[in-house]
């Protein structure tokens, strides 16, 4: 489904990502970890096609694609969708209408009829009991005067709406407490299905308590530098980033 | 044309012609006009509006009679719910009492010639001219030297028209170039309400520039909501001018909308003579093309205890240029003031420029006052979130501008006047 080959991405000329190898297909979750500045985030945004971030090198495939040839609105179209570290607040723009037109801009991509308003409330009040969300939270500004575990929880919402192949979670955990992460997980997992696949970007383990991942993969100065099976999550946990550290210190030439 | 001869040509008819009672008025303004001139770019106040280049166009008579509308004429400048608005006519900026309705019994609506007489006397003369000790300019002495076909509004102590005032300033430039000078003067008695909308359309291809002044008296709690909405074509200009004056505590309300014209000025002002008096400014301004925009605000706070609340905000698109001039003053009586100014600026092309300006002067020593401006371009990152949904980049630009926009919109509290504006704006951002 997405196939990331020798990805070199930086911003403002620094050079961030240093050739990153990545597969992933149908139904997997995968997660990167990595301490801070190590290029989680910066992955996330190259992804989703975040303008300021330059690609120097690689390519990115998405289902036979080259995503990064892609706008980032014709990403989404193709499924790609990214939970924000930082889901932006928009005065003005009342959640539902904003997600209305995303769900039917998104249908006009693919060739689908676009929804009117009464088959668009029979697909949100579906998804709000899925979610557990409230009308209310729908019926304010977007994301204007949220928790942080409300913009979460409204990020997935969203996913939930727009139904994408590969959902991309930055850092969905910063932020929320414990109950609040165990919400916001459980949302993400009933999204699961054998179809889609998640890259769950985390500097913890305990997202991937409840979005349990089929691959870990640690990101460590731009580069993958070690993956494994879920258990490479509490190895990690238990001894912190150090050890990948020392394993991995520049040659000094 | 030379300026001042062809104004003291027209002027001179006008005395002869008219020996009514605002005589004497029009004389003391034309020879405070005759000394003051047309404001020049020295003059601060004019920095940044140009107004000169207008006055040597030739323009059609000032004095003439009111050109006949058909109702088509008047059908197409009509605000939505004027079905049940008392609809006031000007019409190159003579008041038509044949073209206006008025529906409610508590609504008076007089010739400032005949007010001025009788029953209202005492009233227009304290009022009328307030305005000028704001406006020290010869646009403000203008418009009261040729003060005739003007109109005197009264609303009684204790009553409320029910339906809504509009007013239509047209002008009907088919012939010929029309300057044009509405003069009302309003005046909302003790517990008196009065909500007013008013409007600019030129009918016709020539040029057009109306030099229009409203000055409205709000007694002791009153509520007055005044509603100003510009979206006149791209050959028409404009200065005008609302000066309202709070001589009991009271409320005021007033947002101004601004969608098109060559050259807009509008001067709002807000005198709080009495205590606890509360004033809302609203602005927003959304130009395109080569339009130019000026708002200029006055809350002058003569009374301890007052409330005032402005927030101004600007969409600058193409090659439009803006102007924020907003003064608060603070007289030393005026204690425990709390007056708020906003000014938020997005600017939607290179070309496109805003100048900026809070100017604060406070003698009181116990006030709230806070004023902010920003002039910058569209947030990237809502840009970026929007986009990441799906939603192409146009229509993400467009749903952030109108959402920048819908809290001035909100302040609009006659519905369909409100719908219709938030029409204009959508249909502009192409969100329709």
């Amino acid at each position: 489904m997405l196939k990331i080959q020798n990805l070199h991405a930086g911003i403002e000329g620094k050079e961030i990502l240093k050739g990153i190898n990545l597969d992933i297909k149908p139904g997997e979750v995968h997660a990167i970890m990595g301490p801070n500045g190590s290029g989680k985030s910066t992955l996330a945004s190259v992804l989703a096609g975040r303008k300021e971030y330059e690609v120097s090198k690689g390519t990115v495939e998405f289902l036979g694609k080259d995503l990064l040839d892609l706008s980032p609105e014709d990403r989404a179209g193709e499924g790609v969708f990214l939970a924000f570290q930082y889901p932006v607040e928009i005065p003005g723009l009342s959640t539902t209408n904003f997600i209305k037109t995303a769900v039917n801009e998104i249908r006009k991509y693919r060739g689908q009829g676009t929804l009117d308003a009464v088959g668009f409330l029979k697909m949100m009040k579906e998804k709000m009991a899925l979610m557990g969300i409230d009308q209310s939270l729908l019926s304010r500004p977007l994301n204007e005067g949220f928790s942080g575990g409300e913009k979460k929880r409204n990020e997935i919402f969203q996913m939930a709406m727009l139904e994408p192949k590969l959902a991309i979670l930055d850092e969905t955990d910063s932020g929320l407490d414990i109950d609040a992460i165990r919400i916001v997980a459980n949302g993400v997992v009933k999204l699961r299905n054998k179809d889609n696949a998640i890259l769950v970007v985390t500097h913890y383990q305990r997202l991937l308590d409840y979005i349990v991942p089929d691959f870990v993969h640690v990101l460590y100065n731009g580069r993958i530098v070690k993956s494994g099976p879920k258990e490479l999550a509490l190895e990690l946990e238990e001894r912190g980033y150090d050890f990948i550290k020392s394993e991995n210190q520049p040659v000094n030439a | 044309m030379n300026t001042v001869i062809y104004f003291k040509e027209q002027f001179d008819q006008l005395q002869s012609r008219n020996n009514d009672s605002l005589c004497t008025i029009r004389q003391d303004a034309f020879d405070l006009f005759s000394k003051l001139g047309i404001p020049a770019a020295k003059n601060e106040e004019w920095k940044y509006t140009r107004i000169s280049g207008l006055f040597n166009k030739e323009y059609q008579s000032l004095i003439d009679r009111i050109p006949a509308l058909t109702a088509a004429d008047l059908d197409a400048v009509r605000l939505p719910g004027h079905a049940y608005a008392n609809e006031l006519f000007f019409v190159n900026g003579q008041f038509s009492f044949r073209h206006s309705t008025i529906r409610s019994a508590s609504l008076v609506v007089l010739p400032l010639e005949e007010a001025i007489k009788h029953e209202y006397k005492e009233i227009v003369e304290k009022h009328l001219g307030h305005s000028s000790q704001y406006l020290k300019d010869g646009i403000n002495a203008l418009n009261m030297a040729f003060v005739q076909g003007g109109i005197f509004i009264h609303v009684a102590k204790g009553k409320t028209p029910e339906h809504p005032v509009y007013i239509y300033n047209i002008i009907d430039s088919r012939t010929s170039n029309i300057f044009s000078q509405p003069r009302s003067l309003v005046h909302v008695a003790q517990n008196a309400t009065l909500q007013i909308a008013e409007t600019f359309a030129t009918i016709g291809s020539q040029e057009s520039f109306t030099n229009q002044v409203m000055e409205i008296v709000v007694e002791q709690d009153a509520n007055v909501e005044y509603y100003k909405i510009q979206n006149d074509a791209a050959h028409t200009n404009q200065v005008s001018t609302t000066h309202i004056r709070q001589i009991g505590k009271s409320y005021t309300h007033a947002v101004t909308i601004s969608l098109n014209g060559n050259i807009v000025r509008n001067n709002s002002n807000v005198v709080m003579e009495a205590e606890r008096c509360e004033a809302h400014l609203y602005g927003l301004y959304f130009q395109r093309g080569q339009s130019h925009i000026d708002n200029h605000t006055v809350v002058d706070n003569v009374a301890p205890n007052c409330y005032s609340n402005e927030l101004y905000k600007g969409m600058m698109d193409e090659k439009s240029t803006g102007v924020f001039n907003g003064k608060i003053f603070v007289r030393q009586p005026a204690q425990k003031t709390n007056a708020y100014q906003s000014n938020k600026n997005i600017l939607l092309s290179n070309d496109a420029s805003v100048n900026t300006k809070p100017q604060l002067e406070i003698f009181a020593d116990d006030v709230k006052c806070s004023h902010g401006c920003t002039v910058g371009q569209l947030d990237e990152e809502g840009l970026f979130y929007l986009q990441s949904r799906g939603i192409p980049e146009k229509i993400a630009k467009s749903l952030l501008l109108h959402g920048f926009a819908i809290d001035i919109l909100e302040k609009i509290k006659i519905a369909p006047i409100r719908q219709h504006v938030d029409e204009l704006i959508s249909q502009r951002l192409e969100l329709l």
